[in-house]
């Protein structure tokens, strides 16, 4: 798993640290770093950003997976110069910023948007390929999601906005049902779309989604 | 139930026209009613689009409600782009109180081609399970299985790209929305016929009156801007030379003799079922064409 991040504009970081003076950067050393938006660069990068602003950056570290756990070992080694500084900014995605804001009271201000989780297909390209909808269809759709694939997230084959492959949105994107009925013609398993697939259930999983692995002392479903 | 005009002409056996009506973006209707007021009595049905090209504007319902109040026949078009599947439920409820029996399943464009680029693109639904909720609905059940209080009653039709590459996909979805209730379809814009009388050939196995889409060329550029940028179109270049042809302000003369002709082929050798027009923006020149149609 990868989550995909950019940067946000450096205008919008000014405006979100305004009044603070002091600051603190976390970056993240796994998926920020490889897509260049949170790694040892662009910390030192922004660091200089801040400094020309006539801010003071107390410190700074890249945690090796932000989101992980550990992040509190991280932080707790960096007590002081985290606790000089009116705040954190992060650049990590919004995992890591989520999971750094339960470690500190300091104001936590995310550096980087959060895109997608994707796939890396190549150096330096990434490809979102799920949306984590809690209602995989896969297997029917010779393992490419129309719900995250296709623009519009259709179930039951191409809208017609598609020609030679494409996408109407973008000619340089591939139509989803193209990819997915080519492959299913070539795997002999055309039947598969012209079965009808009634409408998604949205709330498989209700947001704020959670789920409870069992443990010992649990049960399946969450229960003791 | 109350009986759809649009139905017993479908059933007739006669040549169908049904023409498009684009709502304005405005709550000024002037142009439009004018319109409305045009056609209403030469055509079949007056199809009036809903936020087409993903574009905001004044609403389908309002524009069938005001083709119904001044005698016309609407067909509702229906787009899954902006509405959830209660939404969907209840404007069809609506629509069929105000006495409006026919509705046009689409999924709707693409929230990036329009106007409200930053917009959440809704699509709860697709064309397919739309229809299915249609007649689910007409059984007197709503989609979660509840039982309606008084059920609907529509005409349902649905669109399909005849000209699109590869062809397998779409028919795959045409069969599909067949199988989920579309009485009618409408086609993208055809310009070779040879190539549309193909396609009704496999068309015509299933129990569907087929209506082909006529959009009015109106200018060379337009043409081509057709061909580079909409999905599914294409105008042969023997069109566009004719329309190069014309001479000096001569082009929309001749794109009317142009669609007026093509209405005339496909009549006379009952290629299909009807035509739907589409002037988008020239509603006025429609009565031409259908007198060049010889309509």
């Amino acid at each position: 798993m990868r989550s995909i991040t950019k940067r946000k504009p450096v205008e919008e970081v000014e405006q979100s640290l305004k009044g603070f003076e002091q600051v603190y950067i976390l970056g993240c050393g796994t998926c920020a770093t490889m897509t260049k938006t949170g790694g040892r660069d662009q910390v030192l990068e922004i660091k200089e950003y801040l400094e020309s602003l006539e801010k003071t950056v107390t410190g700074w570290t890249v945690i090796p997976i932000a989101c992980d756990e550990m992040t509190e070992v991280a932080m707790r080694e960096n007590e002081r110069p985290l606790r000089n500084a009116g705040c954190v900014l992060v650049m990590a995605c919004a995992l890591g910023v989520h999971r750094i804001s339960t470690y500190t009271n300091n104001p936590v201000i995310p550096a980087l948007d959060t895109l997608f989780i994707g796939l890396e297909e190549k150096p330096g390209h990434f490809r979102e390929v799920c949306i984590q909808c809690g209602q995989c269809v896969l297997g029917e759709t010779a393992g490419i999601c129309p719900v995250t694939a296709c623009n519009k997230g259709l179930l039951n084959g191409p809208c017609g906005g598609t020609n030679d492959g494409k996408c109407e949105v973008d000619k340089n994107k591939d139509c989803a049902w193209t990819l997915i009925y080519r492959r299913l013609k070539l795997q002999g398993r055309l039947d598969l779309m012209r079965k009808y697939h009634p409408p998604k259930n949205y709330q498989t999983a209700p947001r704020p989604k959670t789920v409870i692995i069992s443990t010992s002392e649990e049960n399946q479903d969450g229960s003791v | 139930m109350a009986v759809s005009k649009f139905k017993e002409a479908l059933n007739s056996g006669k040549f169908l026209v049904t023409c498009e009506i684009g709502p304005p973006k405005g709550s000024d209707l002037t142009q439009m009613l004018h319109h409305v007021d045009l056609l209403k009595y030469r055509v079949d049905a007056l199809n009036v689009t809903d936020h087409q090209s993903s574009v905001m504007r004044f609403p389908s319902l309002g524009g069938c409600l005001a083709v119904k109040e001044r005698g016309g026949e609407p067909i509702l078009q229906m787009t899954c782009r902006d509405r959830n599947r209660l939404a969907l439920q209840a404007d069809l409820m609506f629509a069929h109180t105000r006495g409006i029996n026919n509705v046009l399943c689409l999924t709707g464009d693409s929230i990036l081609v329009g106007d409200h680029k930053g917009a959440k693109g809704v699509f709860d639904l697709d064309s397919v399970q739309l229809l299915r909720t249609v007649r689910q609905m007409e059984a007197g059940k709503d989609m979660a299985g509840n039982d309606l209080e008084g059920a609907v009653g529509f005409c349902a039709g649905a669109v399909v790209t005849p000209e699109a590459t590869p062809i397998e996909p779409q028919m795959i979805k045409f069969e599909k929305k067949v199988e989920a209730g579309a009485e009618f379809f409408q086609t993208q814009a055809v310009y070779d016929l040879d190539k549309f009388a193909k396609f009704m050939e496999y068309a015509r196995q299933f129990p569907v009156k087929v209506l082909a889409g006529m959009v009015l060329l109106t200018s060379v550029g337009m043409a081509k801007f057709l061909n580079a940028n909409i999905p599914g179109i294409v105008v042969p270049q023997e069109l566009i030379d004719e329309l190069a042809n014309a001479g000096r302000g001569r082009a929309l003369h001749k794109g009317i003799e142009i669609a007026g002709r093509m209405i005339a082929a496909l009549k006379k050798d009952s290629i299909c079922d009807g035509v739907h027009i589409m002037a988008i923006g020239k509603e006025e020149v429609v009565p031409e064409i259908l007198a060049k149609a010889g309509l």
